[in-house]
Formats: C-alpha cells, sequence, structure tokens
C-alpha cells in the first residue's frame, strides 16, 4: 500500500532555524530538540509526520531517491545538483544570501587562465561558460576566502551573507551570479502518488508565507 | 592503479549474477511471448553503427549520451547505441519498406556516457515497442497498454501513469512573443512546478496576462481524469488545437482504459519529458518513492529519417530496473546429481531426464562438494540394475 505519511528533509544551520517557525504555524512541531537531540530522524506532533536532519548538499539527493518526500534547499544546492527530477513549487524566501564572485581589491591582472576556487564546481563553470570564459575550476571545501590570499586562485565563487567575512581578508565582491534564498522541493513520485497529503502541505505552506 | 581493485566494474556498469540473471531471462522472455501475441516483431539492431544515422532527429542531449569510436575502416564516425528507439525507426522507414502499420518491438543493452541520475546505471536493458504507420489515438492507446501490460507482467505494483501532450504547452507557448532563450526558462520552471519563479518570469518580463494565467493553470494541472475538464476550462482561451489535445488525451485514456481493467491512468498537463523529441501524446510511469519514471512513451512522428516520414508512437523501459524492484522468490534449487561413470544405460538415464525437464548435473571425478552442496535434492543411483532417482 501506498502509505500516507510525510517525511521532511531539512538541513542543519540556518535553513533549519528558519523554516521550523513557519513548519510549527502549519502544526508541525519536533517532539525532540533537534538542536539537543543526537536523532536524525525526528517525530513531529503529527501523527506520520516525520522531519530527518541531514546535510544541506544531501537534501536533493534524499528527496529524488524518495527516501524523503520533500525538503527544504538553499538554491545554490539546486543550482549545483546534478539530477533534474525534483519539483520546486515555492521560493520559501528563507535563509536569503547571495551567490557571489569575489577576489582582490584592486586591479587584479590575471596572465592566462583565470584560477577559481570554489565548492560550486558547475555552477562556476556555467557561469564564466555564459561569459564566454573559459577557467580554471579549483575545489575546495571551506575557507575560499584564503584562496586568492595564498595564491592558490585567482577569484572565488562563494555564498555571502553580510559581507564581512570577505571585508576581513582583504576581498571585495565583483559581481552578483545568483540570488539565493530557500526553496521546497517534492519527490515526483511522492507529489503525483501522495496528493492528498503533499498538495495541503504545498498550499498549507504557500498561505504561511503570504501572511 | 592500485592492482587490487582492477577488477572492479566501470561506475554504472552492472552485471547480474544467478540466480538473477535466469530471473531477469525469465522475465524477458515472458515479455518477448507478450509482445509477440500482440503481433509486435522482435528486431535486433546493431551495437554500433554510424552516428549520422544513430542520431538522425534525435537531438544534443542523446548526441552527448552516445559513447563514440572511429571506424577503422572508413574513418568515420560510429556511435554505441545510447537508445534503440532510433534504431528501430531507421528499420522500419529504411530496411521494412512498408505502408500497413507496422509493429516492432526490441530487447536491447544500450550504453550511456552519464548516468541518468546520480548513482544510477550507464548500462540499461532497454525493451520497448514501436508502432509506425498509424497516426490516430488507437495506436497511441494500444502502445500505453502494451505499457502497463509489461508492468504487470513484471509484477510492478502501485504504478502510476502520467499522460500529457506536447500539443498543449505548444499551443501556449506559441501565443507569446519571446526568444528562444526566454522559451528554455519557462520549459525549465515549468519542469520544476516552480509556481514561484514562474510568477517572478512573468512579472520581469511582463508577459500577456491571459498566457500567463494559463501557464500558472498548467501546473496545477495533474491528478485524476477529472483534470481534464479544468482544464478545458481554464485553458479555453489557448485555442481549439490545444482544445484538441486535451480531446486526445481522453480518447486515448479511454481506448486504454477499456483494454486495461483498472489502469492507474492520471494526467499531468506540465510534465514535459521528451519534448523535444515527441509530437503528441506522452506517458511516463512512476511508483511509489523512485522521483524518476520506470517507463516512458509517446508519439514521435516523422523522426527525421531521409527519404520517407511516417507516423510513430512507441515506449521503453529499462528491464533491470523493472526486476530490481520487485522482490523476487528464491527459486528452489531442483536439481539431480548425476555420477560421472560410463557405466552403460547411464547417459540414456540421463538423456531421459533433461528431456522430461529435470536440471542434471554430472559429478566431476574428485571434485570438491557433494550432491548437496553442489544445489541438489536428488541424486540417481543404479539400483537392480536399472537407474532410479533418489531423495537426497
Amino acid at each position: 500500500m501506498i502509505d500516507n505519511k510525510l517525511t521532511i528533509a531539512l538541513p542543519k544551520g540556518r535553513i533549519l532555524k528558519e523554516t521550523l517557525p513557519l513548519l510549527a504555524r502549519l502544526g508541525i512541531v519536533p517532539e525532540d530538540d533537534p538542536d539537543s537531540s543526537r536523532k536524525l530522524i525526528l517525530n513531529t506532533s503529527q501523527v506520520g509526520v516525520k522531519i530527518i536532519i541531514i546535510r544541506a548538499t544531501d537534501v536533493p539527493t534524499y528527496v529524488e531517491y524518495g527516501a524523503a518526500d520533500v525538503g527544504i534547499a538553499g538554491k545554490d544546492v539546486l543550482l549545483e545538483y546534478d539530477g533534474d527530477d525534483l519539483y520546486e513549487p515555492l521560493d520559501l524566501g528563507i535563509a536569503r544570501c547571495r551567490l557571489m564572485l569575489a577576489g582582490l581589491a584592486g586591479n587584479q591582472k590575471v596572465d592566462g587562465r583565470l584560477r577559481v576556487a570554489t565548492k560550486y564546481v558547475n555552477t562556476a563553470r556555467n557561469y564564466f561558460a555564459e561569459q564566454g570564459k573559459q577557467v580554471e575550476i579549483i575545489k575546495l571545501y571551506g575557507s575560499m576566502e584564503l584562496a586568492p590570499l595564498l595564491g592558490l586562485a585567482d577569484q572565488i565563487v562563494d555564498l555571502v551573507d553580510t559581507g564581512n567575512t570577505l571585508k576581513a581578508n582583504g576581498l571585495v565582491e565583483l559581481q552578483t551570479i545568483a540570488e539565493i534564498s530557500s526553496r521546497l522541493i517534492v519527490n515526483k513520485a511522492a507529489m503525483k502518488m501522495k496528493q492528498d497529503v503533499i498538495k495541503p502541505f504545498v498550499q498549507g505552506l504557500a498561505e504561511v508565507l503570504e501572511k | 592503479m592500485n592492482s587490487k581493485n582492477r577488477w572492479l566494474l566501470p561506475e554504472g556498469i552492472d552485471e547480474v549474477l544467478p540466480p538473477q540473471a535466469a530471473q531477469l531471462d525469465y522475465l524477458c522472455r515472458e515479455l518477448i511471448d507478450l509482445y509477440a501475441s500482440w503481433g509486435y516483431e522482435l528486431v535486433m539492431p546493431p551495437l554500433v553503427e554510424y552516428l549520422d544515422s544513430l542520431l538522425t532527429g534525435t537531438g544534443s542531449d542523446l548526441d552527448l549520451q552516445t559513447f563514440k569510436l572511429t571506424d577503422q575502416l572508413t574513418g568515420r564516425m560510429m556511435g554505441v547505441r545510447a537508445d534503440t528507439t532510433p534504431q528501430v525507426a531507421r528499420i522500419d522507414i529504411h530496411n521494412l519498406h512498408r505502408d500497413i502499420p507496422t509493429r516492432l518491438c526490441y530487447f536491447s543493452e544500450v550504453l550511456h556516457t552519464r548516468p541518468a541520475n546520480p548513482g544510477g546505471t550507464r548500462m540499461p536493458l532497454q525493451a520497448g515497442a514501436e508502432l509506425y504507420g498509424h497516426a490516430g489515438v488507437e495506436s497511441d492507446a494500444e502502445i500505453l497498454s502494451l505499457m502497463l501490460k509489461t508492468l504487470q507482467v513484471a509484477g510492478i505494483q502501485n504504478v502510476h501513469v502520467d499522460l500529457g501532450h506536447v500539443g498543449i504547452y505548444r499551443g501556449l507557448i506559441g501565443k507569446l512573443t519571446i526568444t528562444a532563450e526566454q522559451e528554455s526558462v519557462i520549459f525549465d520552471v515549468l519542469q520544476r512546478k516552480a509556481t514561484t519563479e514562474l510568477m517572478k518570469v512573468i512579472n520581469d518580463w511582463s508577459l500577456s496576462s491571459a498566457v500567463s494565467d494559463m501557464l500558472l493553470a498548467l501546473i496545477e494541472l495533474n491528478g485524476g481524469i477529472e483534470i481534464l475538464n479544468d482544464a478545458r476550462l481554464s485553458l479555453a482561451g489557448a485555442g481549439k488545437d490545444v482544445l484538441h489535445c486535451i480531446d486526445e488525451l481522453e480518447q486515448i485514456a479511454g481506448l486504454s482504459i477499456a483494454q486495461i481493467k483498472n489502469a492507474p491512468l492520471y494526467f499531468d498537463l506540465a510534465e514535459l519529458r521528451g519534448y523535444h523529441y515527441h509530437t503528441g501524446m506522452m506517458c511516463t510511469a512512476y511508483v511509489p518513492g523512485l522521483g524518476q519514471g520506470i517507463a516512458f512513451g509517446g508519439r514521435y512522428d516523422d523522426i527525421g529519417q531521409l527519404g520517407r516520414s511516417r507516423p510513430a508512437t512507441g515506449f521503453s523501459t529499462d528491464i533491470r530496473k523493472l526486476f530490481a524492484l520487485v522482490p523476487r522468490a528464491d527459486v528452489s534449487l531442483k536439481r539431480i546429481f548425476a555420477p560421472g561413470s560410463d557405466v552403460p544405460g547411464l547417459n540414456e538415464a540421463i538423456d531421459r531426464l533433461r528431456e522430461q525437464g529435470e536440471v542434471v548435473i554430472c559429478e566431476l571425478t574428485r571434485q570438491q562438494g557433494d550432491a548437496k552442496q553442489m544445489g541438489c535434492d536428488r541424486k540417481l543411483v543404479l539400483k537392480g540394475g536399472s537407474w532410479k532417482v533418489e531423495k537426497i
């Protein structure tokens, strides 16, 4: 039988913090505090509704493969994600930031190919391709700001919220690549086969956002 | 390279071992029989052929999916098939030259440069059926029914089949004066049912409100047959071509439901998988949990084979994927262990048993393992001058 339970995948951190109040207004409140609990699967105040807490980059994978029916993921993660079998019905407008090209202050002349450090390899490559530029992408997993300082790369592509980290390291914002906010994503099969659960959830969330 | 893992298969390349291989083979045979009983003739297209023929009229996605090699005899580029459908279309047009409706089916491994989804296979075992030479709803319905029947025979439970029609989206988009690039943005947004983004796009480009409302409605137009009436209302302004497409979908579904009892048919008018390739009805089968479809079909008239064009409709599926979806019962081993000796009468006795359909395994001299370890439940013994089968 098709079960009519709902599993929601949420990423740790800022998105989780900003999503929980929205879910609370739909009457979905985790039974354990996600901050202190070590459980990865949380039951909620609604029977059959579960929340799983995972890494942000894993959310699309969990949802595409049906391990979760719906999830909340940053647009940065979705832009970078390889698969395209997901529905993305709502822009929640939370966890806003910008995907930014940044570099050292002052006009830096680059001989030959520009080297760009980022963890958003696909998005960065597509961005430069659209500009008609061939660049060398260097995949890093964190602390991008170091790369230009130590000569590992000429520029970086990274998420920027306040811009303080950039400033503190002597980097300047060069170009906004994309405005980022969190999206509700839905498993394709679930959207079709669990309509009676998913549709009210999506609608409910949309109404909460409008208020 | 580390010599310890040299034997590992390339990513996305899988093989089938016993006992699954035998079970998979059994499923294939059942399906070949099914297609034969519907009048679909089996074809076996080649593994490789010249690229320009292989990719005729198929679009750039398939080009990127195709492994290529240079033919050392001619210097021309060859491709390993990434999809069997264009090959079967070529066979229909250039090799069979028929004017009558032609029904063809195939079972063949295809190779993809990249898996369709992360962690997916690069070597699906593609099975499918194609019907050429008829442009009406009956042939679409027959293909849809055969796709449903295929899933039934494969034992897939809780199937959900979505029907859509290329003409509906095409009719709507035709009403807008937008660039090809803008169109591809709208297409992408619709595929993700990203309502918020669509509203933003409509706003940013100040698209005509009549068409915008219809595009927004399209995202919501999914569900049971009742949504076709909703569609007639909300897309009334789209013109008679679009309304005709909706009628066609209803007719196809009606014909198919008459053929397959309780056919799990639904509609999703915004779903456009294969849009660049299809020309009419499109269908995709889903099962709970899996975000990717498990069987795909639709109409693709005039695929662009040089010289001749024919109406065409068909479906295909990855048999290995279907196979993996259903837990298969472990076939209990019913085998007979025979001694390896040249005693007169032994070979005749073994032959008789094999003709009756029994599996007989002959013992090898000084081999390891006895009858039981060899997976046998009975053995052949000489008793009173004749060979008898005895339980172990």
